[in-house]
């Protein structure tokens, strides 16, 4: 009978929220993963653990940041286990502030120095699982049709040919540029960093708030250049778009993605198997099945032949320790955004 | 568990009803009393207490101390306020940014919902039907997918400067990222939300009133503007509201096509979890949006003081509606037509990506994003769901309708106390029916899990804290709806109910309640749109068992996976529109004693 909200249709509904109410986050025995790499990655994650050691995985996909909110906001009362992935300073302000555990892995032994000095500085709170060399994307398409040259090196980016056709992500909402500025800064010297960030500044269109947002720009042609992370670079070129990557000239800095055990965590126990898993060899070439193609941290994991070679670029001693705590990115960002992103374009 | 520990609270509260309506509080009805009470108790629960516990972090320290100096500074910092803008070449704060965006916005979608309904309801529009179905499309598209399909069309390498480049010889621009490209996606994405608004507001004009105009000597263009749009006041300042309020809460847009201009809700965001990790400049920012909310809020309020727009009355309505003046018809048309036009290609173009292999680049048509999100297999042990989505799906169609019909039946109940019964507070009561409609999502999920994640309110990681936060966010809707409703709607039906020995509740259900109908349909369809929708405000609230289409959907758009988040939108709009359509044949049309024309003109 329309017009009437019959008495079934209120007790099916009540029926329905009870469910709802009760419905628990996980099982018991069971793992909470937070994993801020991409879904498919995530997911081969969970069902190739589950198949190694028993252990069922819920996983929720999230940003690194998202995740870095969420653990701070639940830690009274943790709901995650592990945290998996997404770049390192978000690990390492969760491990400055307490929010994850230490745990020393036997299979520290296989990793690359870099994924362990990670580890070291965390007091084994975090440690590395793989890394990304940051650079730059251009769109092959129009550098040809523009007849320019394509960039090799910081410098060639300020140059005037260039003005208003470069995109990077707002130091202060992205990861990604935070990485870029600290590298500027410690590949040029803060003084001279910060002059050339101004002269940047007049050839950049738009400070993007998602570090991935300029490679994809740069991908369907709504910039020239994009500053980004060389894997995200392959990412786009294997779905056929017309870009290329480059590794500054001279130097560049680097993130290293990273695996934390979260302090309280219901299943500490699956938590470090988890962690001893991840850092082996098969785990670890997971990521080039879901076309994602950082560098591994496992010494003998398989690297994707697209993924960039590491022996190609020019990586920078990156001070993580530094340029990781809050006090020296509070100030770095609040510099940049007074002396460099107030300025008129 | 849950049901019981709410019967615990329950009785108390109904207990002291009683005692309330005894002692000759709200006139002595139990009704009002008992409805008052439980929505005070539910709006002090779920708005006010995690806003409270979101919005403390404004007065501590980095290392979470109490430090109350650290409000002012915040609060006032230049980057929010200055105004460099009007005289030099350097950028404005982001709170000027914001108010600037939501009064074109406000002022934008009011004018073109405006025209929608009087289009719609009032004219022999050619394909009225599809035009209708056209306005609500922008509601019920997931967010992301408008923003993107519009680069596609306006970007720098989209086809209206592809056109331009070899017709005109102009250089491609980028004028889309910024203010105007922003301004242009939120005019079209909550200029359906005025328009639900307002076509109930137009259709409850009495005719009567109109042909009375008429009679005494005005034209259709003097009776249009002395009597029908006074009369529909109320309705335009809650869709101004609305839209205003919408704007600076509004995260999608701002994110895909900002560029460098900032608003508040993106700010509050990256306050929160971008590089800057600084809950307490997140919480003062959260602040200054609560605070425009409220202005516009009080604005509204002096403006529509104390003057009466009743025109449903207990006497039948004879009258035939105005026929709108010639001229305006025309002007409505070259509005709207453009807009239904361009609404129609960006939902081409945005669907087109679900069919084609990698959108934007290699065309070839294909299925395959559809079989990898909703793939079915036959098997010998029966049916396989072998698609990526169908998790996410189901968990979102069951906690959507779960929370629309409780999100409506809160928002017209608590219209309904604020127009017909009078108590202290009452104001402030409104305004703070209206305060998790005005904070960005990410503020009210963090806030929900602050303050439900630990005894004796423990929810955090159940479907009920989604449901529970879908429901508060969604109401200010059905609230909205409903006082609009309820102010045409003469009080001497009320009383005539009373007097005739029926009760508060009655009343409510037998007289107020079916003459709220296009009010009620309005928040079915607002409430479970939006819980379809919405991303920002559960993206800290889904867990592995309870993960969303729309978190789902931003995962696969954040890895540049645009084939699959269009295909899985595509099915999601079907469900809405078959959603819609079942909701308006089940509670049906108010029927308000008016004729129609004969002959339409």
């Amino acid at each position: 009978m329309p017009g009437r909200i019959g008495g079934a249709t209120v007790v099916l509904l009540a029926a329905w929220i009870l469910g709802v109410g009760a419905s628990p986050a996980a099982a018991q025995g069971s793992l909470n993963v937070y994993c801020s790499v991409q879904l498919e990655w995530c997911q081969t994650l969970a069902t190739e653990f589950t198949r190694h050691s028993g252990v069922k995985v819920a996983i929720t996909n999230k940003g690194s940041g998202e995740v870095f909110a969420q653990i701070k906001a639940e830690s009274a009362n943790p709901r995650a286990d592990v945290w998996f992935g997404g770049t390192g300073d978000p690990h390492l302000q969760a491990a400055e502030e307490g929010l994850t555990t230490a745990y020393r892995s036997p299979n520290l032994a296989q990793l690359h120095p870099w994924a362990v000095k990670q580890a070291e500085q965390s007091g084994y709170r975090t440690v590395g699982i793989y890394m990304g060399a940051l650079g730059f994307s251009y769109n092959t398409e129009l550098f040809k049709k523009k007849g320019l040259t394509p960039p090799r090196c910081w410098a060639d980016l300020v140059a005037p040919t260039l003005k208003g056709e470069v995109q990077m992500a707002n130091p202060a909402s992205s990861g990604t540029a935070y990485t870029a500025l600290a590298t500027i800064v410690q590949v040029m010297g803060e003084a001279k960093g910060f002059e050339y960030l101004k002269r940047l500044h007049a050839n950049v269109n738009q400070y993007t708030k998602s570090g991935v947002a300029p490679v994809k720009a740069v991908a369907r042609g709504e910039t020239l250049v994009g500053i980004s992370f060389v894997h995200d670079v392959v990412t786009e070129m294997v779905a056929g778009f017309p870009v290329a990557g480059v590794t500054p000239c001279e130097g560049t800095g680097y993130e290293i993605g990273s695996l934390s055990v979260v302090s309280g965590a219901r299943n500490p126990d699956g938590a470090r198997k988890f962690v001893d898993w991840a850092l082996t060899a098969p785990a670890q070439s997971l990521g080039a099945r879901s076309k994602q193609f950082q560098v591994p941290s496992n010494r003998s994991a398989e690297i994707p032949k697209e993924a960039p070679r590491l022996a190609e670029i020019k990586l920078i001693e990156y001070d993580f320790k530094k340029y990781g705590s809050s006090a020296e990115r509070r100030r770095l960002l609040d510099k940049w955004d007074k002396e460099v992103n107030a300025l008129p374009r | 568990m849950l049901a019981l520990s709410a019967l615990a609270v329950l009785a108390p509260v109904l207990l002291a009803a009683e005692v309330l309506a005894r002692r000759g509080h709200l006139r002595g009805d139990r009704f009002a009393a008992a409805s008052l009470l439980i929505i005070v108790v539910l709006v002090a629960v779920f708005v006010f207490l995690p806003l409270t516990r979101v919005l403390t972090a404004a007065v501590q320290g980095p290392d979470g101390t109490l430090n109350v100096g650290a409000l002012w500074p915040r609060l006032t910092a230049e980057k929010i306020w200055t105004l460099a803008c009007l005289s030099s070449a350097r950028r404005c704060g982001v709170a000027w940014n914001t108010l600037a965006l939501a009064l074109l916005t406000a002022s934008g979608t009011t004018l073109l919902g405006l025209a929608a309904a009087l289009l719609v309801t009032r004219t022999a529009l050619p394909l009225r039907r599809l035009a209708r179905l056209l306005t609500v499309l922008p509601v019920i598209t997931p967010p992301f997918v408008i923003g993107l399909a519009i680069i596609l069309i306006c970007g720098r390498s989209g086809v209206v400067n592809a056109l331009l480049e070899s017709w005109l010889g102009i250089p491609p621009t980028r004028w889309i990222y910024g203010w105007p490209g922003l301004l242009l996606a939120q005019l079209f994405a909550f200029t359906p939300i005025a328009f639900l608004v307002l076509v109930g507001v137009v259709e409850s004009v009495s005719p009567t009133l109109e042909e009375a105009g008429q009679t005494l000597g005005g034209g259709p263009a003097h009776v249009l503007g002395t009597v029908s749009l006074p009369l529909m006041a109320p309705g335009l300042a809650n869709a101004f509201l609305v839209g205003f309020v919408e704007s600076i809460a509004d995260f999608g847009n701002p994110l895909v096509l900002g560029g460098s201009f900032n608003v508040l809700a993106t700010e509050v965001y990256f306050a929160l979890v971008g590089a800057q990790y600084d809950q307490g400049r997140a919480a003062a920012l959260a602040m200054v949006l609560l605070a425009f909310a409220l202005g516009a809020f009080l604005v509204q309020q002096r403006v529509l003081g104390g003057r009466a727009y009743t025109s449903v009355t207990g006497k039948g309505d004879a009258g035939i509606p105005l026929a709108l003046p010639r001229a305006l018809v025309r002007t409505l048309q070259a509005v709207a037509i453009p807009w239904l036009a361009f609404t129609v290609a960006i939902y081409g173009m945005a669907l087109a990506g679900g069919f084609v292999a990698v959108w934007g680049r290699d065309h070839t048509l294909t299925l395959q994003h559809f079989v990898k999100a909703f793939g079915v297999e036959w098997s010998a042990g029966g049916l396989l769901w072998t698609g990526g989505a169908w998790n996410s799906f189901w968990n979102t169609v069951r906690l959507s309708a779960t929370a629309a019909p409780l999100s409506a039946a809160v928002g017209l109940l608590t219209a309904y106390l604020l127009h017909r019964t009078r108590f202290a507070g009452r104001r402030a009561f409104e305004f703070g029916t209206l305060l998790s409609f005005a904070l960005p999502g990410t503020v009210i999920g963090i806030a929900y899990v602050l303050a439900f994640n630990t005894p004796p309110i423990e929810l955090t990681g159940t479907g009920a804290i989604i449901v529970i936060c879908l429901v508060f966010r969604n109401m200010p809707v059905g609230v909205r709806g409903g006082l609009a409703s309820l102010e045409q709607i003469d009080r001497s039906l009320d009383e005539a109910s009373l007097t005739l020995g029926a009760g508060g509740a009655t009343t409510a259900r037998r007289i107020l309640l079916p003459l709220c109908k296009q009010a009620l349909v309005g928040a079915l369809v607002y409430g479970f749109v939006r819980s379809v929708t919405t991303v920002s405000a559960v993206i800290f609230l889904v867990s592995g068992d309870t993960d969303m289409a729309t978190t789902y959907i931003i995962g696969r758009v954040v890895n540049g996976d645009y084939g699959v988040a269009i295909a899985y939108s595509a099915v999601l709009i079907a469900l809405m529109v078959a959603v819609i359509v079942t909701i308006q044949r089940v509670v049906g049309v108010r029927a308000v004693g008016a004729r129609a024309a004969e002959s339409a003109p």
